[in-house]
């Protein structure tokens, strides 16, 4: 398997002779008629469909649409290899809308036990298969972000700490949405959810809290670490493939939105993670072994307001007053990951940016120096 | 969703012990038929691409851009040849107002869709294809009189649904105004001939050579069965300008046709019958204007000006001809009538324009030397061959026609300059087409009826992020200071690297080029992926209706409707 490289993440357009070669479709779409070396998994008739049709979720569900991606991915990649998947999955939507009894979606070997424990589950599972020596079947663990962030966070340290052979990748919504929209250690900064309602001084989520889980990863060394949305699925199966040709504890973090959770439009799922990313306010990155291998830059930058607009959960910044000064701290995060990755400019260039919070041009360049990273708000 | 408790037999006759404390029989989330949530259904859809949409010659743009894009560079020519017998010569002289309309020039820059066209168009020459076979005769015949853009589409349309068909014209060669107006150094003759010729080898007659001065017996003998008149518009309008005996005034398109007339004679650019002298004015602001300054620049004329009444902002000329011909060393004296000509000197009067923008004389004058003026203030038809044709009107010089093109007259069609039109070889083409279709239809005693035309692509559905950013591509042109002494063609050709690149920035407006998106980005697996070629279909057992293949398809092929209840 090749090593990732610092401009890949995002998929470049084929290029030959030094010129792009392929317009009709970036490499931004599912498929490409006229290239088919860049199709992706899911642009296959012979998908696995790992997560198949008549799912409970709702309407524009990002985790429904991510985890297919992601476990046909797996299923593909561990297939080339001649290995196969079983996937322990802990509670959450994902869960609840693909197995209510006695029905399930899964068409692979799915194993659910509790909220906080499906690493350990996981850890168990990948020990018995080893025990029994069954190298041929490779474990994914899979969560939302309340089993990852918060109820399950002790087990999953635990199994990066130990070096346990487990992908785990957590479908980051930004809140419990499964039990109605209650904040959790992922959810950002001034977004309402039911229990950070919009009433107050200061609305919304706390600015300060919260955990930024892909970075305690990378802080545990382990061999893979990614973050990814369900807006660059070329970006995303690549990141599993590369995975799963990996062993040791690897980590995924997709930002799936969720219509019902966040109150967008069921059909803005794709084009709000789009935002996200464009925005600077998830930045798409990996890490191998607690470095920075290599970010997506974006390309065209938006400002974070695009992406804010389009969710009820911060009307309040917006109604019945702008609140330009939060929108405005919004703005200096979405910046601050921006320096931090080297999210705008050439890849081969360190990026000038304007600092929001100062005005001052820094020029910082495309490798994060972790340990000077600015202090989270 | 099965309610029974007693395990249902797995297949191959061993009974499935259920795992501790289940007592439903397993199911699969398939029984869930979730498409039972949906309030609106996407639907896939063709709209019409503004480029379509803007082709006078009514050529399916989209569509042959698509074919070209892999490569089928023959299958693209084929499918311009259905609308358009001349695609070199059109990648070359047409003015595409497919570029103009094109949505990717809200994106970044228009797709260079002549330029794709003209290498169409020559791939095509150079490899020698041949259209598509003619129907097989129907016995009819059809006459078309003119062998100009209208003529010629007419009659190849006639001809490919299987008519005899006689084209006439006065010229000894056909191509009318292609040939007689527009200059070599814009269409290389060599081309004009070769796609006349294919037209020709599918057994149209050219009887040339021979001009029609009345229509009438030929309309009597019964000899044809219909026909159509495409004689164009070649008389040069005269304004009247007091002249003294010795001024050296001729009309723009008497001398472009002498230009190519002389071009006959001896093969060489430079045309010593046609004496324009040092310095050539010329009145008017139309692309013939231009055309005739160019034209008289590459005869040897030191200083070629143009001089017309209004402003730059309000010529008719084409903008790409105007800067071609700044660029080549042509003079511009805007707001400017010729009042007096004489040996040697024209009396210019300056001109204001007034709010309507109708340019108002100022009454001050100065002199400009000048050996000859050339007149380019449009063109008229000579009507004389319709004289005496009952039923037939003129109005305002042009010979008057319905929707299907057919004069008063049953039986008696006309297109091209001679009827109310925009004056372009593409609107030529175009009325030649139609034509030819309502002449098809009458020949079999029918009304042609139009197809329902497509609502059109619009700029908001469609998704640019999933294109690729890509410029477009330049075409080469020769230095102004050295075309302007040749004949030599001015703008180049692209290679096919060049070619194809420019026809993979079309972003397919309104019709699925099966990117597979669509069956990527649906959280419910309900789209479902047919044969290549075939696209896809909703499964809407499953579709939840949330409408992310309809926000995220790059082209907007895809719209939602409502569900009935």
């Amino acid at each position: 398997m090749t090593k990732t490289s610092s401009t890949s993440t995002t998929t470049p357009p084929p290029v030959a002779n030094g010129r792009v070669r392929f317009y009709q479709v970036g490499s931004f779409a599912v498929g490409n008629r006229l290239l088919p070396e860049v199709h992706s998994i899911q642009s296959s008739r012979e998908r696995h469909n790992a997560l198949t049709s008549g799912h409970r979720a709702c309407q524009g569900c990002g985790e429904a649409l991510g985890a297919r991606y992601v476990l046909d991915a797996a299923q593909s990649a561990a297939e080339d290899a001649g290995e196969r998947v079983v996937t322990v999955n802990a509670t959450g939507c994902l869960e609840v809308f693909s197995s209510p009894y006695p029905e399930s979606a899964w068409r692979l070997p799915w194993l659910h036990s509790l909220f906080g424990n499906a690493p350990a589950v996981a850890t168990g599972v990948a020990a018995g298969l080893k025990a029994k020596g069954r190298d041929d079947i490779r474990v994914v663990a899979q969560g939302g972000d309340g089993g990852t962030v918060d109820i399950g966070f002790g087990c999953l340290s635990g199994m990066f700490e130990r070096g346990d052979d487990v992908l785990y990748v957590c479908y980051d919504n930004e809140a419990y949405m499964n039990t109605g929209v209650q904040r959790s250690g992922a959810t950002p900064p001034a977004a309402r959810t039911a229990t950070t309602q919009a009433v107050g001084d200061s609305p919304g989520n706390v600015f300060g809290q919260g955990k930024d889980v892909p970075r305690i990863a990378m802080a545990h060394e382990i061999p893979y670490v990614a973050t990814a949305t369900v807006a660059d699925l070329h970006d995303l199966e690549r990141k599993v493939t590369y995975a799963m040709s990996l062993h040791g504890p690897r980590y995924i973090h997709v930002f799936v939105p969720c219509p019902l959770g966040w109150g967008s439009q069921s059909s803005h799922t794709v084009r709000i993670a789009r935002l996200a990313v464009e925005s600077g306010l998830f930045p798409v990155f990996e890490a191998e072994y607690g470095e920075v291998t290599g970010a997506s830059p974006i390309r065209r930058q938006v400002p974070v307001e695009d992406y804010l607009v389009l969710q009820r959960r911060y009307a309040h910044l917006f109604r019945p007053t702008r609140d330009e000064e939060t929108i405005g701290r919004i703005q200096a995060i979405a910046d601050r990951n921006i320096r931090r990755y080297g999210l705008v400019g050439r890849p081969d260039a360190p990026p000038v940016l304007n600092d929001a919070a100062t005005g001052a041009a820094s020029t910082l360049g495309a490798r994060a120096d972790l340990n000077n990273a600015p202090k989270e708000d | 969703m099965p309610t029974t408790s007693t395990p249902e037999p797995a297949p191959g006759n061993a009974v499935r012990t259920p795992p501790f404390a289940i007592t439903l029989a397993m199911g699969s989330s398939l029984e869930n038929k979730t498409g039972a949530w949906r309030v609106e259904r996407p639907v896939y859809r063709d709209f019409l691409p503004p480029c379509n949409d803007a082709c006078p010659a009514g050529e399916n743009v989209q569509k042959w851009l698509y074919d070209a894009e892999d490569g089928s560079y023959e299958r693209a020519w084929r499918t311009i040849m259905r609308d358009n017998p001349l695609p070199a010569v059109m990648g070359r002289v047409c003015y595409h107002p497919c570029q103009t309309a094109c949505n990717r020039g809200q994106v970044d820059e228009a797709v260079g869709i002549n330029a794709v066209e003209r290498f169409l168009g020559d791939e095509a020459l150079r490899q020698g294809w041949v259209p598509d076979p003619c129907a097989p005769d129907t016995g009819k015949h059809v006459l078309v009189i003119g062998a100009g853009p209208a003529g010629l589409s007419a009659a190849y349309q006639l001809r490919r649904r299987g008519h005899a068909v006689t084209i006439r014209d006065a010229a000894p060669k056909a191509g009318g105004m292609m040939r007689y107006g527009i200059p070599a150094y814009r269409l290389p003759r060599d081309v004009l001939d070769a796609e006349i010729a294919r037209i020709e080898a599918m057994g149209v007659r050219f009887v040339l050579d021979s001009k029609v001065d009345r229509i009438a017996p030929d309309l009597d003998s019964g000899e044809f069965d219909a026909v159509f008149l495409a004689i164009g518009a070649q008389v040069g309008r005269r304004a009247y300008i007091p002249a003294g005996d010795t001024a050296r005034i001729l009309d723009a398109v008497t001398m472009l046709k002498d230009v190519e007339d002389g071009h006959q004679a001896d093969g060489s650019a430079a045309d010593d019958q046609l004496m324009l002298g040092r310095r050539v004015v010329v009145y008017g602001g139309g692309n013939t204007a231009v055309d005739a300054a160019r034209t008289a620049k590459r005869l040897g004329a030191e200083e070629a000006i143009i001089v017309y009444r209004r402003t730059r902002e309000r010529m008719p000329a084409h903008d790409s001809e105007v800067v071609e011909a700044l660029e080549e060393g042509i003079q511009m004296r805007w707001l400017s009538t010729v009042q007096h000509a004489d040996a040697g000197n024209l009396r210019i009067e300056k001109m204001e324009l007034d709010e309507t923008g109708f340019p108002q004389p100022t009454g001050q004058f100065e002199d400009l030397e000048a050996d000859s003026l050339v007149l380019a203030l449009g063109q008229e038809s000579d009507l004389s061959l319709v004289d005496g044709v009952e039923g037939l009107t003129i109005e305002d010089g042009v010979v008057q026609v319905d929707e299907q093109f057919m004069t008063g007259h049953p039986g008696l069609f006309a297109g091209g300059d001679m009827v109310p039109s925009q004056r372009t070889v593409t609107v030529g083409i175009g009325h030649g087409k139609q034509a030819a279709r309502t002449i098809d239809a009458y020949l079999r005693g029918e009304v042609y009826q139009h197809p329902e035309r497509h609502r059109l692509a619009d700029i908001g559905a469609i998704n640019s992020w999933y294109y690729s950013d890509a410029p477009q591509q330049v075409r080469e042109r020769l230095e102004g200071a050295r075309r302007s002494q040749t004949f030599d063609e001015v703008v180049q050709g692209l290679d096919a690297d060049d070619a194809l690149f420019e026809a993979r920035r079309c972003m397919s407006c309104g019709n699925c080029f099966e990117c597979d998106n669509c069956f990527g980005v649906c959280p419910d697996n309900a789209v479902i992926k047919l044969e290549p070629g075939k696209r896809y279909a909703f499964n809407y057992d499953y579709c939840k209706g949330c409408g992310i293949c309809v926000e995220e398809c790059p082209c907007g092929a895809i719209e939602m409707v409502p569900e009935m209840s």
